[in-house]
């Protein structure tokens, strides 16, 4: 399992914003970093396959050596963290996981509760997720995307509204959940990057580290 | 279905109008075969200039037409900018939504039994301030000068104006715009009128026009309120049309070409005095005035608006409430001397039959509205849907008895289908106009977190958008329901007399007299689409009573 950026240019008006030609490993994190508006969640968005139309995009996007450059988001199979939890406010927690979960897997309920179990919130299946603390929130978010069998994790800033003790908790929870998946998180947080413990690169793919 | 949506909805709502305007246009020339007129000519037009009555009748619908849109829309952003952001404002708003779902028809009944010689007003005002021993011989309802008529759509226009402002506040930043005016001197009223309200005034353009169209052209107010000798000119047009002498067709198809030219004019003109307006303020807003003194008494005056409308429509629909079950009840006495479920009785049968109808047609209209308009927003509304908004601005009288004559010639008039569909013609921008502005807030990171879990768009739409906007689409059906319920000259002229619905039953009995009949008409045309209101405030609430991330303030 690999996430290739075959030759990726993003451009806006004829400007790249973006150009990055690399390979990420599996359980390898990728960070790329820069400050705000360089194209980081672009990238990302890119990447989904949500590409805003002032944009445009040419090079390929590989996963595990098949092509999805042109799939539609929701046949990529690429998981991505927002800023936000961006829980569904009309469903239970389980429902959340649950919309994550695909539909052709046998004992749901068993997988739901043995994610809350991994996420320490045994038990809260059926509660409303806007009771939950903001690092509960997080971690549901995290199994939810798990859940839906992503072959690449994006992470776009996903620690960067969590208080600083907290910050440090989700975030080693996070990478040591997504081991197995070759992973790309943007972020401005030197202390996010450090975390990563991978490569640090600009969006232009310079070695920042 | 979904890729085909904004071209259908654009035919669905430019086709109607534009044939109803050819069967008006054709006959205002003397054409119409069936009728014998086989050559174009000027004749109708001839005809209508020697009516005695239509230099009044014209002079009405400017004056009852420009006179109520200003004083709605004067009235609605003196309340706005004397009360914007305070507690008091926002439990009025609160109000609002279901005084929306109220038809016109209602309140206008409600009013004139509260101003009537015998109405309330009157009865609190005798003997002892009046002399009045009977109810004076006065033409307080239907004055010559349209007063009345004018009350009648301000009462009505105003709730729906301000609306419309607070839809808009949300997207002006009107918060910050007034916190750095506030900080920099200016009074409360002045600030909002230099900072916030031309930003404003170009999102409630639209439903400005929309006032204006409607208030020149209204049929229903004007037969319960207006003046009668000669009647507005849009009573006059449905007048001919109605008549058994066919041959006052043309001159009705005249009328009605005549009367869509007068709204276009002021359409035109309204734009015109915009422009000064825009101009004059600018100097204005640049002169530096702040205006700290006129708060106190603008705050004062705008709430003569608000008491008098709150008065009209509250004493208004009691006064309903209670002769539809009075007994005797003589002047001045306040309160009836018996009181009596008689009138409530005889009418049952034809009260059930009549609900029925009503509730089928507006249940199907706002249905059908609802899912046309989820489907050509979710297509990606462009540009030339703008044209939905063409039957708010097309008066009514101008298109619908040509639309009728088509329907005659093709034998669908009568039938509930064509009813229903001519409905959709005015219920689909209303239901446009409520749903578009929750639709496109919607956080769009929901919809592409529900993409990268693997749901496809049709997931998306019905597992997660729909059921996160479920209260904004129960409300904008109920505002569809109400717009349905409201329809008179749809239902008169298309059901030829075959549909009848609550309200055409009410507004023909107008001209009766009759107050216990009137007041449980009007009752029933009120309840049943207040009670789809509630409903839809109630049921996404208890729906969504364990989830506090769902938006049901």
């Amino acid at each position: 399992m690999s996430l290739q950026l075959d030759k990726l240019r993003i451009l806006r008006k004829d400007h790249a914003m973006v150009a990055l030609d690399l390979t990420v490993a599996p359980g390898e994190v990728l960070t790329i970093m820069g400050p705000s508006g360089c194209g980081k969640s672009t990238l990302l968005a890119a990447l989904v396959g949500a590409l805003p139309a002032a944009f445009s995009m040419t090079g390929r996007v590989l996963l595990e050596g098949r092509e999805v450059t042109h799939l539609p988001p929701h046949k990529r199979q690429m998981g991505l963290l927002f800023q936000d939890d961006i829980l569904f406010p009309h469903l239970s927690v389980a429902g959340n996981l649950g919309f994550g979960l695909p539909r052709n897997i046998p004992n749901r309920a068993a997988r739901i509760a043995e994610a809350l179990r991994a996420a320490g919130l045994e038990g809260m299946g059926p509660r409303d997720p806007a009771t939950l603390s903001g690092g509960q929130r997080a971690r549901v978010a995290l199994m939810r995307t798990l859940l839906s069998a992503p072959r690449a994790l994006l992470l776009d800033e996903p620690f960067s509204k969590l208080d600083t003790g907290l910050r440090d908790q989700i975030r080693a929870f996070t990478f040591q959940q997504a081991q197995d998946l070759p992973t790309i998180l943007v972020t401005h947080d030197m202390d996010d990057a450090r975390a990563a413990k991978g490569a640090i690169l600009s969006v232009t793919g310079e070695l920042l580290s | 279905m979904i890729r085909a949506a904004p071209g259908l909805v654009v035919a669905l709502m430019a086709l109607p109008v534009a044939a109803g305007l050819a069967g008006a246009f054709l006959p205002a020339f003397g054409f119409f075969p069936a009728l014998g007129g086989d050559r174009f000519s000027l004749e109708p037009w001839r005809a209508l200039l020697v009516w005695p009555g239509l230099g009044a009748a014209v002079r009405l619908s400017l004056v009852t037409g420009i006179g109520a849109t200003l004083l709605s829309l004067a009235a609605t952003l003196l309340i706005v900018a004397a009360w914007q952001g305070t507690r008091s404002f926002r439990v009025v708003t609160s109000l609002l939504a279901p005084l929306l779902s109220l038809p016109h028809a209602a309140a206008a009944f409600g009013l004139a039994f509260l101003i009537a010689p015998s109405g309330w007003v009157a009865r609190a005002l005798s003997p002892w301030a009046t002399g009045w021993e009977r109810p004076p011989d006065l033409l307080i309802v239907n004055d010559p000068a349209g007063l009345a008529l004018i009350a009648g759509l301000v009462m009505k226009e105003v709730p729906f104006l301000l609306l419309m402002t607070l839809a808009a506040l949300g997207q002006a930043d009107s918060a910050r715009r007034m916190a750095v005016a506030r900080s920099l001197g200016y009074g409360r009223v002045t600030g909002w009128a230099k900072t916030v309200l031309p930003s404003i005034y170009r999102q409630i353009r639209l439903p400005v026009f929309a006032v204006l169209a409607y208030s020149m052209s209204v049929v229903d107010v004007a037969l319960i309120l207006g003046p009668t000798r000669p009647p507005t000119l849009a009573v006059q047009v449905l007048d001919w049309m109605t008549s058994p002498d066919l041959s006052l067709r043309f001159l009705a198809s005249a009328g009605a070409v005549l009367q869509l030219l007068l709204v276009l004019g002021a359409l035109g003109a309204w734009v015109l005095a915009e422009r000064l307006v825009a101009a004059r303020g600018r100097l204005w807003a640049a002169s530096g005035g702040r205006g700290q003194a006129l708060d106190l008494p603008l705050r004062a005056l705008s709430t003569l608006p608000m008491g008098l409308i709150a008065a009209g429509v509250g004493l208004g629909l009691v006064g309903l409430g209670l002769w539809s079950v009075s007994g005797l009840w003589r002047f001045p006495d306040l309160l009836p001397q018996s009181y009596g479920l008689r009138v409530w009785s005889d009418q049952s049968a034809q009260l059930w039959r009549l609900t029925a109808t009503t509730a089928t047609l507006a249940g199907l209209s706002a249905l059908i509205a609802l899912i046309l308009t989820v489907a050509y927003l979710q297509a990606g509304a462009s540009h030339s849907v703008g044209i939905i908004y063409l039957p708010l601005l097309v008066p009514q009288i101008a298109f619908l008895p040509g639309l009728s004559a088509l329907g005659l010639w093709a034998g669908l008039d009568g039938s509930l289908g064509a009813v229903l569909a001519v409905h959709l013609v005015f219920v689909l921008p209303y239901v446009a106009l409520s749903l578009a502005d929750p639709w496109r807030a919607w956080d769009a990171r929901a919809g592409l977190a529900a993409a990268t879990l693997g749901a496809g768009p049709w997931r998306v739409l019905t597992r997660v958008r729909l059921p996160m906007l479920l209260r904004a689409l129960c409300i904008a059906f109920a505002v569809g329901f109400a717009t349905s319920v409201a329809q008179y000259l749809p239902t008169l002229l298309i059901g030829a007399g075959r549909v009848s619905t609550l309200t055409t039953e009410a507004v023909a009995l107008a001209a009766s007299g009759n107050r216990r009949l009137i007041g449980v008409w009007a009752i029933m045309q009120m309840a049943l689409p207040m009670l789809v209101f509630i409903m839809a405030l109630a049921v996404p609430a208890w729906i969504a009573r364990h989830r506090q991330g769902v938006k049901v303030a």
